[in-house]
């Protein structure tokens, strides 16, 4: 299905004739549709998207409900199994009757903690992206409009933010803090991440500063404050929600990232990458341990990223679809 | 050109300073750095006094400003200051942190080195391949390819490689194809070294050229929708110089901006790589250094990574202006 088919082109053409039948669907169609709306039909009829859409609610439930995979196979969360979660060697049990998906290097039942594991994902993913996009859409907007010192100020911070090595910064952070931990990792992403949110609108709110309509709020007697919120944001806005929903994935993996680093969330928690950290001590006998979780993480990056493929081309038709 | 030199070396300066001063307020956050800095050194028999004593000579106690005029200007005993090329010792060794850069950069240099060239050519071939027939089976198949590398984590990749070709190939179908873990200096033996670093540039590429071949598709369609391409297919010229000098030379543009930023990023160290592969480079010694509390070992390392990112911001404008004859510097 080409963008095309999905885009408004061809609801126009459909409008005469075709829904003669029913009258009522007709009148509807015609309604003035904002672009909220057109942007949220096009994405409905994305298959790709709506597809993602459905996994990434699966894993939501998944994470939500995972008490619920402990309850049914009785096996709690940090629950170590060592007389058949372990063999006699000591090495971690293939996936089995009992333990669906295997036990890990601690003899812990692997399906109930990737279950829980996706509760560190999903919350860093969400609330970094959230922070990261207004934090930077605000410092963007602040530097776009003011200019002069604001903007010098605020173009040297993200100079130096994007020149300093983020991953190197986590691990000082997380020794000088005393051990990692979920929100370190979220301050960590929130501090790297909102730079380029700021870059792009800052650019973005340039161009718009100067148009017709911002001059005629001013004159009105508008405040900047006003100029800014009112009249500039919903010219930004589209950009910043795509933005945003491409970062999720992008976050889920920095927070995979550290916890394999051993900077994210400290054990017994049961996070992705911390599970993928412990496997490397047995994976050469226990390959599920290093799979299931990484799997696990490969499926939630490649719904969100194809979804955010379906946000950007929804609000932007004429970008060509990279997926389908 | 030489403004433009001028003006954006002096502003990478500034940036460069900035940085420096964030990794030192960083570290004066912690209070108890002092003391397990002089545990760490003294060792747990160590006595009070020569605790005392550890902290004194390192100057641990003093203000952060003072320590951190010393770095940069020298003026006590031993130490010549960031002016004069010198970023003190190492805390634990006492080797100078100029060496302990000079015998990590190569590591990490050969690991981004090669994998950005591996990674350019598949990002570049695949995405041009793609722009050019969108929609073909070829584009499908690249693009979801792209896919599926975008979305897998670094560490997740570097893991699997290592179990299927390392530990399955070596140890179960006992064929020696790939060396475990390691580093062999290009200078002693180039074959060894391009053995070595097979994986590790395997692992970075692949994730990284999934990103280039999103990129370079969309540029290279943006490109081909626009006049000039119409009119050089107009004149009669082959496609293949529409597409190759025409068309790619418009959209290497971001490519190349992307490009200068990603290395100069992995020059600072491939931390998840070298980790993955216990490759002793930047990357790697800077995650030992924080742990261990080396303050200088660490300092020197962010100020070469950043200084790699500036560098490569200067270089990637001049580029810029080579390829788009509508860019001028000043």
């Amino acid at each position: 299905m080409s963008i095309q088919d999905a885009g408004g082109a061809s609801e126009l053409a459909t409008l005469p004739g075709h829904d003669a039948g029913e009258p009522v669907e007709a009148a509807k169609v015609i309604q003035g549709r904002s672009p909220w709306r057109l942007a949220y039909e096009r994405l409905r009829r994305d298959r790709a998207a709506v597809v993602s859409a459905a996994v990434i609610l699966i894993i939501v439930a998944c994470a939500i409900g995972a008490p619920v995979f402990a309850a049914i196979t009785g096996h709690g969360v940090n629950e170590q199994f060592r007389h058949n979660g372990l063999s006699v060697e000591g090495f971690p049990v293939a996936p089995g009757s009992h333990f669906l998906l295997g036990t890990d290097d601690q003899g812990r039942d692997l399906l109930v903690r990737i279950a829980y594991g996706a509760r560190p994902s999903l919350l860093v993913g969400v609330v970094t992206s959230a922070i990261t996009v207004t934090f930077g859409a605000i410092m963007g907007l602040m530097a776009g409009y003011f200019g002069r010192v604001v903007d010098t100020v605020i173009s040297r911070i993200i100079d130096v933010t994007l020149s300093i090595p983020f991953l190197l910064f986590a691990v000082a952070l997380a020794a000088v803090s005393g051990g990692g931990s979920l929100w370190l990792v979220i301050v960590v992403l929130s501090i790297f991440g909102w730079s380029s949110v700021a870059r792009i609108v800052r650019g973005q709110v340039f161009s718009i500063r100067e148009r017709e309509y911002i001059e005629a709020a001013r004159s009105l007697g508008a405040s900047p404050w006003r100029i800014m919120f009112i009249d500039i944001v919903p010219n930004v806005i589209a950009q910043v929600i795509v933005y945003a929903s491409l970062l999720i994935p992008l976050s889920i993996v920095a927070e995979a990232t550290l916890s394999y680093l051993t900077i994210g969330v400290q054990p017994p928690t049961a996070d992705w990458g911390a599970m993928i950290a412990s496997s490397q001590a047995v994976y050469t006998v226990a390959w599920w341990d290093l799979v299931f979780p990484g799997v696990a993480l490969l499926i939630t990056t490649l719904a969100f990223n194809i979804f955010g493929d379906g946000v950007r081309d929804a609000f932007d038709p004429r970008a060509d679809r990279l997926f389908v | 050109m030489a403004r433009f030199l001028v003006r954006r070396i002096l502003q990478g300066l500034l940036v460069i300073w900035l940085v420096t001063i964030a990794a030192f307020l960083l570290f004066a956050l912690d209070p108890s750095g002092p003391d397990s800095v002089a545990r760490r050194i003294g060792g747990r028999s160590a006595t009070p006094a020569q605790l005392h004593r550890i902290i004194e000579d390192l100057g641990l106690r003093e203000h952060i400003w003072n320590q951190y005029w010393h770095f940069l200007v020298g003026g006590v005993p031993g130490r010549h200051g960031l002016i004069r090329g010198d970023l003190g010792h190492d805390y634990y060794y006492g080797i100078p942190v100029t060496h302990v850069l000079k015998t990590a950069a190569p590591v990490t240099l050969s690991l981004a080195v090669g994998a950005a060239v591996l990674w350019l050519l598949m990002g570049l071939a695949s995405g041009v391949l793609s722009a050019v027939r969108p929609r073909s089976f070829l584009d499908r198949f690249f693009t979801s390819i792209a896919l599926f590398f975008y979305s897998l984590p670094t560490f997740v990749l570097g893991l699997l490689l290592l179990l299927i070709f390392y530990f399955d190939l070596t140890t179960k179908a006992h064929l020696h194809w790939f060396p475990a873990a390691g580093y062999v200096d290009l200078t002693k033996n180039p074959a060894q070294w391009a053995h070595h670093l097979l994986l590790p540039w395997l692992t970075l590429a692949v994730v990284s050229a999934a990103a280039y071949t999103r990129l370079a598709r969309s540029s290279m369609l943006d490109v081909l929708g626009e006049d000039y391409i119409r009119t050089a297919r107009a004149k009669g010229l082959s496609e293949r110089r529409v597409v190759l000098r025409h068309g790619l030379r418009a959209a290497l543009t971001p490519i190349v901006t992307q490009f200068g930023i990603d290395v100069a990023v992995l020059i600072g160290g491939a931390v998840v790589t070298e980790t993955v592969f216990s490759l002793h480079g930047l990357g790697y010694e800077a995650v030992q250094a924080i742990n261990n509390q080396d303050l200088p070992v660490i300092i020197g390392i962010v100020i070469v990574a950043s200084v790699a990112v500036v560098v490569a911001n200067i270089v990637v404008d001049i580029f810029y202006a080579i390829l788009d004859p509508r860019v001028r510097l000043n």
